[in-house]
């Protein structure tokens, strides 16, 4: 009768962590969206004070989890005061006319251990496109935390246009990482 | 007889960085009021390396001159003029170190880093710091507006040597006439 009873524990607390717990709630304080752009071959670090996340992420049922991310594109810090003022007109982001950019996830793969891959699309300044970006899950503190990089081609959206379109100053390449940390749903475990 | 004319190498260092650090205060000044553009991006880049480049030139330069002392000015020549030169050309010295070692760390601090030529990285000796790297900025301004009163001083002296004493000075310094 023991050995059965622990078993049973055994396979219950196993199964624990990969009880349907559902994160959902995105915790906007610690989660980050940073960039990486070239300028004349220097790596330039920004990022963006202001964006919001609308997941739904289960690991034991990754195919069915969707994310969608709006950014305020106003809220960008493109390395200096200078690349702040520039980035937000006409020529980059045009934040007057498009004051977000949106990602909307269309499916998400599993790579297997931790690795998953997110496929969607990406809309910045009215162009949209399709990207997919590999990313990795983990639990942390009840939390769900998910860190994933890809690398967008600044052109593809019209980014930098006229004087800015010469590639050799600013590169194409964009790197962008992103740092998305999730509570569980009510209810979860 | 002693030596009265500085060598060669030490006339050549002199000359081409003289040339060079007119350049980049004139660079300097030209690219930091420019609206931000490609261009803009590409003389600052340009800025760096050079002035880079300036730094490593000092360095050979100073490590040249210690194994190669200037030639001892004429006896003829005042005390205080003596020690005013001797002072000025330590004080340069002391900036063509300082002014380029500002510069590298004001880009650290600014986020930007420098890669020489686009190919060699320099390490970042700060991490990224906002109001320190506007404060190395000031810096690194003042201490080139320092340079640029002791350069002029240094010409008007060189020029007084030249056209009111006429003592022939400046052939110390030239690899063409010969002195005396
Ligand atoms: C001896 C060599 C150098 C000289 C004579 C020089 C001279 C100057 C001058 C005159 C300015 C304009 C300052 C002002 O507007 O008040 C300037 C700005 C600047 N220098 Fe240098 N510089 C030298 C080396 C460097 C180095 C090695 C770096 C970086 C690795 C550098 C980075 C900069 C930057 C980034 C600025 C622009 C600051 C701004 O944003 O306004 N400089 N330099
Ligand atoms: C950025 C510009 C310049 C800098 C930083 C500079 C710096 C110096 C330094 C540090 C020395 C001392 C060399 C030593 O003892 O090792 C020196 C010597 C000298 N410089 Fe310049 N110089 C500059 C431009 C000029 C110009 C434009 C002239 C000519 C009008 C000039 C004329 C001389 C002469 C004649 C000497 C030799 C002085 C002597 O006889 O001891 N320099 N310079």
């Amino acid at each position: 009768m023991k050995p059965l009873r622990l078993t049973l524990a055994a396979i219950l607390l196993a199964s624990g962590s990969a009880q349907a717990v559902e994160f959902k709630q995105f915790l906007a304080e610690q989660s980050t969206l940073q960039f990486v752009s070239r300028q004349m071959g220097v790596p330039v670090d920004g990022h963006f004070r202001k964006f919001a996340a609308t997941l739904a992420f289960d690991p034991t049922r990754p195919a069915a989890a969707t994310a969608k991310l709006e950014l305020d594109l106003a809220s960008v810090d493109a390395g200096s005061l200078d690349a702040d003022g520039e980035v937000v007109g006409k020529p980059w982001f045009n934040v007057k006319a498009y004051p977000t950019a949106t990602f909307v996830s269309s499916a998400i793969r599993p790579l297997g251990g931790d690795q998953y891959e997110l496929t969607g699309k990406l809309t910045i300044k009215g162009k949209t496109q399709q990207v997919s970006a590999p990313f990795t899950f983990r639990q942390a503190g009840g939390n769900g935390v998910f860190d994933g990089t890809f690398v967008l081609k600044r052109l593809d959206f019209a980014l930098g246009d006229g004087i800015w379109s010469d590639l050799s100053t600013v590169a194409n390449d964009v790197q962008i990482r992103f740092h998305i940390v999730a509570a569980a749903a009510a209810g979860g475990k | 007889m002693s030596e009265t004319r500085y060598t060669y190498p030490a006339m050549a260092l002199h000359w081409l960085m003289a040339v060079l650090l007119i350049g980049l205060f004139g660079l300097g000044l030209y690219m930091s009021d420019l609206p931000l553009s490609p261009d803009k991006l590409k003389l600052y880049s340009w800025h760096k390396w050079a002035g880079v480049s300036a730094f490593l030139l000092v360095l050979l330069r100073l490590a040249w001159r210690v194994g190669h002392p200037p030639p001892a000015l004429p006896a003829v020549m005042p005390r205080w003029q003596k020690l005013a030169a001797h002072g000025v050309h330590h004080l340069a010295y002391l900036l063509m170190v300082a002014i380029p070692l500002s510069g590298w760390l004001m880009s650290s601090a600014k986020g930007f880093q420098t890669v020489y030529f686009g190919v060699v990285p320099l390490p970042d000796l700060l991490s990224k710091d906002k109001p320190l790297g506007e404060l190395l900025e000031s810096v690194h301004g003042f201490l080139n507006y320092g340079l640029a009163a002791l350069v002029v001083a240094h010409v008007a002296a060189a020029l007084k040597h030249q056209l009111l004493d006429r003592d022939d000075l400046l052939a110390r310094m030239l690899p063409l006439r010969r002195n005396r």
